[in-house]
C-alpha cells in the first residue's frame, strides 16, 4: 500500500509513463492472445487504410491501423512486435549490467593493476562511437539475433561498467569497507556484502536509462537493415520496411515509430520521477 | 603553464593510443571471419584456385603483422584500398560522401549548440517555473524520440502536410546553394532537435549541478540578484562541463547522420557505411570505420583539453603564501 | 588596547538602540518525507556593537536561527511564523527585491567553512568588493583601497597582493580573515559568524579569533557569533543563549553565565573537560612501534617515529591536522605500508601489509573510526554488524552466535532491542557503541581509536569516553587514541604522543607532557587550546606579545 500510496502522490507525467509501460507489458505477456490475427497472416491489399486515418466513404475497413507493405495487419504486427523488441532489449540490458557491475565492482575493490587494465580497455571501447562498432562486427559477422544482443551488450557494458566503478569506489573509500578489510574479509565478501548492497539503488535507475539506451539502438540497427531481420515482427524493422509508403502520404510507419517514441519515453518519464523522489525535495529559496 | 602542458600531453597520448587501439580492432576483427576474407568474398561455391588467386591479390597469404604495416602506411598515405563490390578506390568513394557529411553536421551544429546552451542557461534562471517545466518535458522527449521518428514526423508536417520541403534530399553536383540549403533543412533539423535536447538536458545539470555549492548560497545571502548568480557565480564554475557537452555532442552529431542520412536517401559516408555493411564490402566499411572514429576521438581530445584549460585550478597551481 | 579597557568592553552600555528583533520564530524542516518543526517559537535581540553568543550542539538550530536573522531559508527549511526585525522592518514579509538590497551591504555573513564559500572560479578580491561596487556606492579603486586595509586589520600576510589569488592559493586560516574582510566591506549593521573557526586547527583557531574580535571591535559592528564551543564563544560574546532541538535553554551574560549556569544542560556542555582519568603505572609492553617511515607518494608523512604502548594502558597521540597521527594508525593497521621500520605485537613482529597478516594477528588488533556514520554499512543490521566478527573470527553461529551478541550489546549499554536496527535507525552516539561491540566482538588486546569522539557532541562524547575507561577496567584492554583534543586526553590518557609534521616532539606520561617546562610546540598546541573563561584570549594575547601573527605557520 506503500508503493500504490506513492504512485498517487506521483506528477502526472510519471503516472502517464507507468500507463504506457503497463499496456506494453501487456503486450508482451499476452501477444498471442490479444493480437486480432498472426504474425505473418496477410489480411488483405498492401498499405490498406484502418479505421484510424481513413479517408472519409471509403469501404468499411475490416483493421484498425491498416495493412502493411504484404498486406499484414499492423496492429497485430505492433502487439507481436512489443514482445520481439522489448524481449531483446530487456535479455541485452540484463548480460550488459551482469557484465558491467561485475566488472565495476571487481575495479573498485581491486584497485592496482586489475583497475587499471579494465578501465583503459573501456576507455578505448568508449574512444569508438557505438554505433561504428556495432556496425563494423556486424559487417564481418552477419546480423543474427544473438550476434546483436552479444555486441550490444558488451558495449553498454562498458557504461556500466563506468558508472559501477564510481559508485563503487565512493563506497570503498568508507569507513565501513576498511573495517571489513581489516578484519580480514575476502575480495568476494567485500563485493557482494559490503559494495553490492549499496550500489543497487544508484544503478537501478540506470537501468531504465541503459535499457532506453539499447532499445533505441536495436530500433536503430533494425531501421537500417542491420538488425532483427524479417519475418520476425520488430517495431524497428516494420518502419524501414514500410518508409516508402510515407512518400505517398501514407502515414503507417508512423505507427510503429510512435511506439518506440512512447516507450522510451514512458521508460524516461519514470526515471526522472524516480530520481527526484530519492535525492529529496529541493524548493529554491 | 605546465601542469596543463603536460595533462595536455597525457590527453594527447590517450587519444593516439585509443586512435591505435581503433586500428588494431578495425583491421584485425576481419581475422574473426570464418574462413578469410577472400572465402567470405567467393562465397561457398568457389574453387580452391579462385581463392587462392583472390588471396594473392588482397595480400592475404603475408602474415598479418606485415598487412597490418602496411595498411596503416598506406592510410597515412591516403590510400584506402578498393572497394570489394565495385572495384572503385575507396578514396575516391569516401572522399565525395565525407563533404556531404561534414556540411549536414555543421549545418546541425550551427542550429543546435547556440539553442541548447542558451536554453540550458534560461531554464536555471527559470528554474522551478513554467519555461522550465516545459523545456524539461519538451527535451526528454527530444532524447527519447529515435531520430526516424522525428524524421518521418517532419516528412510528414512539412512534406507530405504542407509541401513545403522534399522527404529526399538527392543532392547532385549541378545545384546552387540554395537549392542545396533547401534540400539540407529537414535533414539537419532532424538532428538538431535530438542534440538540442541533449545540450539543454546537460547544460541545466551542469549549472544546477554548481548552483547547490556553498560558495552560490554565500552569493545569496551577500544578495546578488539571481541572474547575476547564474551568469556572474556558476556559469564561470559551469564551463568546463558546457564546453565538454559541447564537443561531445558535436561528436555524436557525427555518428548520428548515420540514421539520419538514410531516412533522407542522403548521399553521405553514414549511408556509404550502412550500405556498405550490408554488402560486406569489408575494405570501405573498415575505411568509414576509421573515419568516424577518429573524428570521434579527436573530438572528445579536443572537449578534454579544453576543459583543462578552463579550470583555474590548473591554471595557477598552488603556491604558498 | 589594554586589557582592562577590554574588559571593560564586554559589558557594553545598557539600553543602546535594538537593531534586531526577532519574535516567536518558527521554523520547520522537512526530513522523511514531511515537515517537523526545528525552531520553537524563539525571541532574540540584538543591540548596536553587541557580540551575541549563539551556542548548542548539533541539531540545536544554531545555524537555521542565524540564517533566519538574514531573513534567509536553506531549502527543505521554512519560516511558519514569527516577525524578524531589522530596524523596524520584517524582513520576513518585506518583498524579496527589497530583503536581498539588505544582505551584504546592511547584514553580512561569514560561512563555516570558507575553502567552499568562494567562488573558485573567480580572485579573492573581485568576490570580496563585489557588493561594495555594485550596491555600496564605491568606485573600484575606493574599493580595493578600503579592502587591502582590511586585510592589514585583519593581520594577513601581504595584504596588498592577497586579494589578487585565486581561493585555492590561499590556506584556510587566511581565507576564513578575508571572508570576515568581505563581510565587513560595506561596513554593516550586523555580521552572522556562522562556526568560522570549526574547521581550522586549535593554533590557527587563536589568530583567527583574535582577529575577528578585533576588527568587531574596531568598527562597533553588531554580530552573532554561532558556535558549539563554549570556550570560543566566550572570548567575544557580552551575551550567550545556549539552544537545544530549537528552543531557549538559558541566557545570560558572558561572565555570568560562566560562574553560574542556571541549567544542568549548559554545564555539561563542558562535560568532557571535567573526565581526568589517573594515570596508571607501567605496564608489560604489548605494541612496539620502532622507527617508522611512511611517505604518500614522494610526500614523507612519518619520519621516524617510535612508540609503544603496554598492556591494559591507553597512549594517547595527540596533533594537528597533517601531523601524521593518523597516518600512524593506517601504517600500525597495515593499511599504508611504511618504507622501513618495525612494528611489533604481542611478541611477533607484524607483517607490513594487512593481507599478509594472520587472522589471529588480525584479531587482536581492532579499529574503532572517526564517524560511526561511514563506519557502518547503511545495509546491515546491528545483528549482522556484530554477528560477523564472531562468525568469522569463531566460527560462531546459530544460538551461540545471538547470546553472544545480546551479552556484548549488554557490554555496550544497549538493549537487544536494537538487535534489528539499521544504523539509520540510531542516534550517532549507539552507532559509535556499535562500533565498539563489533570491536570488542573480535576479543582483541589492542584498539586503535581514531579521533573516535570528534564527531559526537560533548554530553555524548563523555559517555562515549566512560564507557570505554570502564571497558578497559573490566577487560584489560589497551587503547592508542588518536585526538586532536587536549580535554579528551586528559580525560582518557596514561601516556602521551605529541606529533607535528610526521615527528614525534615530546612523549612521556601525561603529567610529564601535559606540565611545564615543555617543548616549542607542544607549549603552543597546549597554549592555543581555549578555556571556558572570558579571560583566556586576553591573557594568551598578553603573553604573546608582539608578534601575535608569527605564532602559527
Amino acid at each position: 500500500m506503500n508503493i500504490l500510496g506513492k504512485l498517487n502522490r506521483a506528477p502526472l507525467s510519471a503516472k502517464i509513463g507507468i500507463g504506457i509501460l503497463a499496456i506494453n507489458v501487456i503486450c508482451v505477456l499476452f501477444a498471442p492472445w490479444i493480437a486480432p490475427y498472426a504474425e505473418g497472416q496477410v489480411v488483405g491489399d498492401p498499405w490498406a487504410p484502418g479505421l484510424v486515418g481513413a479517408p472519409e466513404g471509403d469501404l468499411a475497413p475490416t483493421t484498425l491501423l491498416g495493412t502493411d507493405h504484404l498486406g499484414r495487419d499492423v496492429l497485430s504486427r505492433l502487439i507481436f512486435g512489443a514482445r520481439n523488441s522489448i524481449l531483446i532489449a530487456l535479455l541485452t540490458t540484463t548480460i550488459s549490467f551482469s557484465i558491467g557491475i561485475t566488472c565495476g565492482l571487481l575495479a573498485a575493490t581491486m584497485r592496482g593493476t586489475v583497475d587499471q587494465v579494465l578501465s583503459r580497455i573501456v576507455d578505448v571501447m568508449m574512444g569508438f562511437p557505438t554505433l561504428i562498432f556495432a556496425l563494423m562486427v556486424l559487417a564481418i559477422l552477419g546480423s543474427s539475433i544473438p550476434v546483436l544482443i552479444g555486441v550490444i551488450a558488451l558495449l553498454d557494458a562498458t557504461r556500466v561498467f563506468r558508472i559501477t566503478r564510481a559508485v563503487a569506489m565512493d563506497l570503498e573509500a568508507q569507513d565501513f569497507v576498511e573495517v571489513a578489510r581489516l578484519r580480514g574479509e575476502s575480495i568476494g565478501w567485500i563485493m557482494r556484502r559490503e559494495l553490492l548492497p549499496n550500489a543497487v539503488s544508484p544503478l537501478a535507475a540506470e537501468f531504465g536509462l541503459r535499457f532506453c539506451f539499447v532499445f533505441l539502438f536495436i530500433a536503430t540497427l533494425s531501421f537500417v537493415g542491420l538488425g532483427i531481420q524479417p519475418p520476425t515482427a520488430d517495431w524497428g524493422s516494420m518502419v524501414r520496411e514500410n518508409a516508402a509508403a510515407i512518400s505517398f502520404g501514407i502515414l503507417m510507419p508512423l505507427f510503429p515509430a510512435s511506439a518506440i517514441a512512447l516507450l522510451t519515453v514512458a521508460v524516461n518519464m519514470i526515471v526522472d520521477w524516480a530520481v527526484a523522489s530519492t535525492s529529496g525535495v529541493r524548493n529554491d529559496n | 603553464m605546465h601542469v596543463v602542458l603536460s595533462i595536455s600531453a597525457k590527453r594527447l597520448a590517450l587519444g593516439l593510443a585509443t586512435l591505435l587501439a581503433i586500428s588494431l580492432i578495425v583491421f584485425f576483427s576481419v581475422e574473426l571471419l570464418p574462413g578469410d576474407l577472400a572465402e567470405a568474398v567467393l562465397g561457398q561455391g568457389a574453387t580452391p584456385e579462385a581463392v587462392a588467386a583472390l588471396r594473392h591479390e588482397l595480400g592475404l597469404d603475408r602474415p598479418a603483422a606485415v598487412r597490418y604495416m602496411a595498411w596503416v602506411l598506406d592510410l597515412l598515405h591516403g590510400d584506402l584500398g578498393r572497394s570489394l563490390a565495385t572495384g572503385r578506390s575507396v578514396a575516391e568513394l569516401v572522399a565525395d560522401r565525407l563533404g556531404n557529411t561534414v556540411v549536414l553536421a555543421l549545418a546541425a551544429a550551427a542550429i543546435a549548440m547556440p539553442l541548447g546552451v542558451g536554453l540550458g542557461i534560461l531554464s536555471t534562471v527559470y528554474r522551478g517555473r513554467a519555461f522550465d517545466r516545459v523545456a524539461s518535458t519538451a527535451s526528454l522527449a527530444g532524447i527519447s524520440f529515435p531520430e526516424f521518428f522525428t524524421a518521418y514526423m517532419l516528412v510528414a508536417i512539412f512534406s507530405v502536410k504542407l509541401g513545403w520541403l522534399p522527404a529526399v534530399a538527392l543532392v547532385g553536383t549541378g545545384e546552387s546553394w540554395l537549392q542545396r540549403l533547401v534540400v539540407l533543412t529537414l535533414p539537419a533539423l532532424t538532428l538538431a532537435l535530438a542534440v538540442v535536447a541533449y545540450v539543454l538536458r546537460m547544460t541545466r545539470a551542469a549549472i544546477v549541478g554548481v548552483m547547490a555549492a556553498p560558495y552560490i548560497e554565500m552569493a545569496q545571502l551577500k544578495g546578488i540578484s539571481p541572474v547575476s548568480i547564474v551568469i556572474r557565480h556558476a556559469l564561470p564554475n559551469a564551463l568546463s562541463p558546457i564546453i565538454n557537452v559541447v564537443i561531445l555532442n558535436l561528436a555524436y552529431l557525427v555518428v548520428g547522420v548515420v540514421v539520419v542520412e538514410v531516412v533522407f536517401v542522403y548521399p553521405g559516408l553514414g549511408q556509404l557505411l550502412v550500405d556498405s555493411v550490408s554488402k560486406r564490402d569489408i575494405p570501405v566499411v573498415q575505411a568509414c570505420c576509421i573515419i568516424f572514429a577518429a573524428t570521434y576521438v579527436l573530438l572528445n581530445l579536443l572537449a578534454d583539453v579544453l576543459s583543462v584549460l578552463s579550470n583555474p585550478r590548473l591554471k595557477r597551481p598552488r603556491q604558498q603564501v | 588596547m589594554t586589557i582592562e579597557q577590554r574588559v571593560i568592553s564586554m559589558h557594553p552600555a545598557v539600553n543602546r538602540e535594538v537593531i534586531l528583533d526577532i519574535r516567536g520564530l518558527e521554523m520547520e524542516g522537512f526530513s522523511g518525507g514531511s515537515w517537523h518543526k526545528i525552531v520553537h517559537g524563539l525571541d532574540l535581540t540584538l543591540q548596536r556593537g553587541e557580540v551575541l553568543g549563539l551556542i548548542g550542539e548539533s541539531g540545536a538550530g544554531k545555524s537555521t536561527v542565524g540564517l533566519a536573522a538574514m531573513g534567509y531559508a536553506r531549502s527543505g527549511c521554512r519560516v511558519t511564523g514569527g516577525t524578524v526585525l531589522f530596524k523596524g522592518q520584517d524582513l520576513l514579509r518585506m518583498p524579496a527585491a527589497e530583503r536581498r538590497r539588505l544582505r551584504g551591504l546592511k547584514i553580512a555573513y561569514v560561512a563555516q567553512s570558507a575553502a567552499a564559500s568562494f567562488n573558485p572560479a573567480r580572485r579573492l578580491m573581485d568576490q570580496v568588493i563585489e557588493v561594495a561596487v555594485t550596491r555600496g556606492g564605491r568606485s573600484r579603486d575606493e574599493a580595493v583601497r578600503d579592502a587591502q586595509d582590511l586585510f592589514h586589520r585583519l593581520a594577513l600576510p601581504n595584504p596588498e597582493t592577497i586579494g589578487f589569488r585565486y581561493p585555492h592559493e590561499v590556506s584556510g586560516g587566511q581565507l576564513q580573515r578575508v571572508m570576515t574582510a568581505m563581510a565587513m566591506a560595506c561596513r554593516p549593521d550586523i555580521i552572522i559568524f556562522d562556526e568560522p573557526t570549526t574547521a581550522l586547527d586549535v593554533t590557527t583557531q587563536v589568530e583567527v579569533l583574535a582577529a575577528i574580535r578585533r576588527i568587531v571591535e574596531e568598527f562597533q559592528t553588531a554580530a552573532i557569533y554561532i558556535t558549539h564551543d563554549l570556550a570560543v564563544v566566550a572570548q567575544l560574546a557580552h551575551r550567550i543563549m545556549v539552544l537545544r532541538h530549537g528552543r531557549l535553554i538559558e541566557e545570560a551574560p558572558t561572565r555570568v553565565m560562566l560562574a553560574h549556569p542556571q541549567h544542568e544542560y549548559t554545564r555539561s556542555l563542558w562535560a568532557v573537560r571535567k573526565l581526568a582519568k589517573d594515570p596508571e603505572p607501567r605496564g608489560d609492553e604489548l605494541l612496539k612501534v620502532r622507527g617508522l617511515l611512511a611517505h604518500y607518494g614522494t610526500v614523507p608523512v612519518l619520519e621516524d617515529v617510535t612508540v609503544e604502548v603496554e598492556r591494559g594502558r591507553t597512549v594517547a597521540v595527540v596533533g594537528e591536522s597533517g601531523s601524521g597521527k593518523s597516518t600512524l594508525a593506517r601504517v600500525i593497521t597495515g593499511l599504508l605500508k611504511p618504507a622501513s621500520g618495525e612494528i611489533t605485537f604481542f611478541g611477533e613482529q607484524l607483517p607490513r601489509a594487512v593481507k599478509d597478516r594472520s587472522k589471529e594477528q588480525l584479531r587482536r588488533l581492532q579499529m574503532i573510526h572517526q564517524s560511526p556514520d561511514a563506519s557502518l554499512n547503511p545495509r546491515h543490521t546491528v545483528r549482522e554488524v556484530i554477528g560477523r566478527p564472531l562468525e568469522f573470527y569463531f566460527g560462531l553461529s546459530g544460538q551461540r552466535r545471538e547470546q553472544r551478541i545480546v551479552q556484548l550489546l549488554d557490554m555496550i549499554e544497549l538493549s537487544s532491542k536494537y538487535l534489528d536496527r539499521l544504523p539509520s535507525a540510531l542516534s550517532g552516539g549507539q552507532k559509535q557503541r556499535v562500533c565498539i561491540a563489533r570491536a570488542l566482538a573480535a576479543n582483541p588486546e589492542l584498539i586503535i581509536c581514531d579521533e573516535v569522539t570528534s564527531a559526537l557532541d560533548q554530553l555524548v562524547q563523555e559517555e562515549i569516553l566512560k564507557l570505554l575507561l570502564r571497558l578497559q577496567g573490566e577487560l584489560s584492554l589497551s587503547y592508542l587514541f588518536i585526538t586532536h583534543d587536549i580535554a579528551t586526553v586528559k580525560a582518557i590518557a596514561d601516556r602521551v604522543v605529541v606529533m607535528h609534521k610526521g615527528r614525534v616532539v615530546q612523549q612521556g606520561t601525561k603529567a610529564e607532557v601535559l606540565t611545564p617546562p615543555h617543548p616549542a610546540y607542544t607549549k603552543l598546541l597546549l597554549s592555543s587550546v581555549p578555556d571556558v573563561d572570558p579571560d583566556w584570549l586576553n591573557r594568551l594575547l598578553a603573553a604573546r606579545q608582539p608578534a601575535v601573527s608569527s605564532v602559527a605557520s
